[in-house]
């Protein structure tokens, strides 16, 4: 048992849901209670889509456990067979259906519906949401896609037609997958590559069974696509892209991965037109030197973020994280490369406690670390799923390719103080305006917060000048001097939270009870030699 | 657990006419039952409003991913920091025998009890997969009550199989009532109100009960879990919400009497369950004192303008909170408009009798649901507004129709004088939004 406040992915059934609301003429049925059906807001809310998800619920009651659940289940099948007629039937069960031990994939298969049918296992019980996604994903394909390469010469090398590949991940409640899909297929369209068949999104059986046609695949969201990818190489001996273009680096090594999967030339210079590149150098954007940034998110996002964070915005990574144990290992390497330990966890708690304790500038992370970044005084960009209402935007809003970038760009800077206005800030602070915290701002760190243990043990020897040293100095036990107040006082509001909590701490570890101008100014070279 | 049920939606092989009261003149409606696919939150949603209207109790379900998911889609996700609710997910341990149930359930509450020593009442609530796997949680919180001093311990089922939405609440007010101290056999008379309200509408009640001489008056659930109220032969009960039958089954158990009533939306149904409440505390009389009618003259002086608006157009409801038949009759009776279709997940037909009277003798009234013949029925009725799920409003809306979100009636305050004029608006926006609309 596993004591839960909130959860970063959904049940298993969900991911299952995901796949069949994003394909055509595919209908889910899922043996499952009524309050299952909750699923359906999801997407008619948070993505308002004007259609029910395409999925019937048996929504099976107390009175039909001990006996008819199946018989219910199998009734179910039949109506939605009969009133739905998809070219493509999957069945499934939920937590609770799963227990019951109806059989539902056996029943699956004995039913006579006169359409192809594949019954789905989603363990409920040790899966999850991006898990069964990827399974129902890979079931498709592996159901309906060629089991052998097509007899024919390799494509790309047919002289005159332009080499294809298939675009596999996008999905319906995917974070930013509906532009990013855009944005993917306009950057295709430019490097002179075809696309043969874009899946699940928006495909239909049919589509699945033309995946064979492709020179390769493009694995845009590895947790969706890379079973699938994976067991189409071994099949087929179509290669798949390893590389997701988050970010102008990784946008440049993804067309030249692609275009070495199909021996064509990369003319990068033409494509890469990002204004990432020449807004991160501007003057503008010398503050943003040095930021500490806390990264936690689905593994993709989280390592393609790091990278852009460390390489294209000059930040500093002080944490990086995932709820995905299935990409755990990747996340440690990358943690592991940036000099840091990776927080591996699905602990909402264990989260916020590690952003309060590296105390960063800034966190890159879901809508569950935007509200941690609320409570701590933090601002907080958010970049991956768990996806909320405000991650689907009227406007148009990928992460991916070169709008990406500069999308990214602008998401990674905004919650920051603008870069002028702190230099603005830093040279009126005497000014009254600036003495007291605009409530409206709420850039106050609330308590909780900690300053970074890492400095505090590279630099042992900072404390020379502090007097009257004691042991066992408490924070109650601290009072400020005076004129370290009135000092306190003009350092600008937004720093100002942070300073004097740095300074208690320094002093409490000194065992100094009386804050005066020198502890706060050994506290400020203490913390900013770094 | 796993029991047959004698409520829910269950409605075993009982006659499916409303009885007919003797004094009653009009025709009660016929109800017709449908069977199929539901689109319908199950009972742990009420946790989210439990856990606002009883402050010093914690909700934990045992449950699964799923449990957890629900409860923080419906709740919207992360409004709170550390929520006094929360999901102890069973995994693949527990349901293979590898690990204990019960002393898992001991660890994880010895857990929170730790971390929040500010919860006085905990309750366990059961799920589908507790139920089905048999986990008894009545046995668990006795056996958690002698280890945790300071906190009680109850429990409760919220699960799929057995409750739908509001029922949640039913289960857990039950278990509440059980909880109660025994009141004396020759204790004076009390009052007991029962169904969570939102505080400012209790305010107003009692202040209203105690103008016209009811002093004695006691709500549940209470605001402290200190402060239960003592219940007896002496205690008269006003139900708030329609949803609440094994509640009222276990107040009559403990020898409390109901007084059965028209529930208070609008300013009749207002008035008719002030009424009641008056004759259980003999104070009959007081129907006309003067606080009392300027209330009512001021609520129906405030729905004439919504009423202009609704008046002839015409409404839907699919089944979700059991709040659609007093709604019905206030829209009908008091706003003018017309019912397309009435249903509702379970109709408690003792509870209801009042209301079901005052609906039109040829209302369209369905319980239990078949998800795409309703919504095919709904869309060829064509209805001015349709009261439905969160699920199905946008594809409703997509279709050409006006929607409302059930949930919302459940979230908002609308009972009492007060409010009518705010539940009768909440009809009137949607319509509103539409004629303003020119894109
Ligand atoms: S219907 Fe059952 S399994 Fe589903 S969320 Fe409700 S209690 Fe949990």
């Amino acid at each position: 048992m596993e004591l839960t406040l909130w959860t970063y992915e959904g049940p298993s059934h969900v991911g299952a849901m995901r796949i069949a609301a994003s394909m055509r003429d595919v209908h889910l049925v899922l043996h499952a209670p009524q309050g299952d059906a909750y699923a359906n807001l999801l997407f008619t809310m948070i993505q308002r889509d004007k259609q029910r998800p395409p999925v019937t619920f048996t929504t099976f009651q107390a009175k039909h456990l001990g006996g008819d659940t199946a018989e219910l289940f199998q009734s179910r099948v039949k109506k939605a067979a009969d009133l739905h007629s998809p070219s493509l039937l999957l069945v499934g069960a939920s937590c609770t259906a799963e227990l019951l031990q109806d059989d539902t994939a056996g029943f699956g298969k004995r039913l006579d519906i006169g359409m192809p049918l594949i019954p789905l296992d989603l363990p409920a019980y040790s899966k999850r949401e991006n898990w069964a996604a990827g399974e129902t994903f890979y079931q498709i394909v592996r159901h309906l896609a060629p089991r052998t390469k097509p007899d024919q010469p390799e494509q790309g090398k047919k002289t005159g037609t332009r080499p294809t590949c298939n675009i596999l991940g996008p999905t319906s409640l995917g974070f930013r997958n509906r532009d990013d899909l855009q944005e993917i297929l306009r950057l295709l369209e430019s490097i002179g590559v075809d696309v043969n068949v874009v899946a699940p999104l928006s495909a239909s059986p049919s589509d699945i069974a033309r995946l064979g046609d492709a020179d390769c695949n493009v694995v845009l969201y590895p947790e969706v696509a890379l079973p699938a990818a994976r067991l189409l190489e071994r099949n087929l001996g179509q290669p798949y892209t390893k590389t997701v273009p988050l970010g102008v680096g990784a946008t440049i090594d993804f067309v030249k991965e692609l275009c070495g999967l199909l021996g064509i030339e990369a003319r990068i210079d033409q494509m890469i037109e990002s204004r990432l590149p020449w807004y991160s150098r501007s003057v503008d954007s010398g503050y943003l030197t040095g930021k500490r940034v806390f990264i936690f998110a689905d593994a993709m996002h989280a390592l393609a973020a790091a990278r852009i964070a460390k390489e294209e915005m000059g930040y500093d990574v002080v944490g990086l994280g995932t709820y995905e144990r299935g990409f755990a290992k990747a996340v440690r390497a990358k943690a592991a490369e940036l000099g840091i330990e990776a927080l591996i966890t699905d602990q909402y708690l264990d989260v916020e406690a590690a952003i309060s304790e590296s105390a960063p500038d800034l966190i890159l992370g879901t809508q569950m670390e935007r509200h941690v970044g609320k409570r701590l005084g933090i601002g907080c960009a958010v970049i991956s799923a768990p996806v909320h209402v405000q991650d689907f935007p009227a406007r148009y809003s990928p992460h991916m390719g070169i709008e990406g970038a500069n999308v990214l760009f602008d998401t990674l800077v905004h919650p920051l103080m603008m870069g002028l206005e702190e230099h603005l800030l830093g040279m009126f602070r005497e000014d009254f305006e600036f003495q007291d915290v605009p409530s409206h701002l709420g850039h106050q760190p609330a308590t909780g917060t900690h300053a970074p243990e890492a400095v505090m043990e590279n630099n042992p020897e900072i404390h020379a000048s502090v007097p009257d040293a004691s042991p066992d100095v408490t924070a109650d036990d601290l009072s400020w001097a005076d004129d370290a107040k009135a000092e306190l006082s003009r350092i600008p509001f937004f720093v100002r939270g942070k300073a004097r909590k740095n300074t208690e701490k320094y002093a409490v570890e000194r065992g100094v009870a009386l804050v005066t101008l020198d502890v706060l100014y050994d506290a400020k070279a203490h913390y900013g030699r770094h | 657990m796993n029991a047959p049920l004698d409520s829910g939606m269950n409605m075993g092989s009982q006659p499916i006419t409303a009885p007919q009261s003797a004094d009653c003149k009009t025709s009660t409606p016929v109800i017709q039952r449908e069977e199929g696919q539901r689109d319908v939150f199950c009972g742990l949603t009420s946790i989210v409003w439990l856990h606002r209207k009883i402050p010093d109790a914690f909700f934990l379900v045992i449950g699964s991913r799923t449990c957890a998911h629900l409860l923080q889609s419906a709740a919207g996700v992360m409004i709170f920091a550390e929520p006094r609710f929360a999901t102890a997910i069973l995994g693949e341990r527990d349901l293979a025998g590898m690990a204990d149930a019960h002393e898992e359930i001991d660890r994880v509450v010895a857990e929170l009890v730790n971390r929040r020593p500010d919860i006085k009442m905990l309750f366990l609530v059961g799920s589908c997969p507790s139920e089905v796997i048999k986990l008894d949680l009545d046995n668990a919180a006795d056996r958690l009550n002698r280890s945790h001093e300071n906190v009680r311990v109850l429990s409760f089922s919220g699960s799929g199989i057995e409750t739908t939405f509001t029922e949640g609440e039913d289960a857990c007010l039950k278990t509440l009532v059980e909880a109660c101290p025994e009141a004396d056999a020759n204790a004076e008379p009390n009052l007991l109100i029962v169904g969570c309200l939102a505080d400012i509408i209790e305010d107003q009640m009692r202040r209203t009960f105690h103008a016209c001489g009811v002093k004695r008056l006691d709500f549940l659930p209470s605001k402290s879990t200190s402060e239960l109220p003592a219940i007896g032969p002496n205690t008269r009960i006003l139900l708030a919400q329609p949803y609440l039958g094994e509640t009222l089954t276990a107040l009559n158990v403990r020898g409390a009497q109901h007084f059965p009533a028209l529930f208070p939306m609008g300013a009749e149904g207002t008035r008719a369950w002030f009424a009641a409440g008056l004759a259980a505390m003999d104070q009959q009389d007081q129907i006309d004192h003067p606080m009392l009618k300027a209330a009512y003259d001021r609520a129906r002086y405030s729905l004439e303008k919504a009423r202009q608006e609704l008046d002839g157009k015409s409404i839907f409801f699919f089944p979700d909170s059991q709040l659609e038949i007093p709604l019905a009759r206030f829209l009908s009776q008091e706003l003018g408009m017309t019912l397309k279709e009435v249903s509702s997940p379970y109709i408690h037909q003792q509870i209801m009798q009042s209301e079901l009277q005052l609906l039109p003798s040829d209302v369209e009234l369905r319980e239990g649901q078949d998800l795409e013949a309703q919504s095919d029925r709904c869309v060829a009725s064509s209805p001015d507004i349709t009261v439905c799920g969160l699920g199905l409003a946008n594809p409703l809306e997509a279709r050409g129709l006006t929607t409302k979100w059930s949930i919302e009636l459940v979230f908002t305050p609308i009972q009492g004088f007060e409010q009518a004029c705010d539940l009768a608006n909440l009809f009137v926006r949607p319509l509103d939004r539409r004629t303003r609309l020119a894109v």
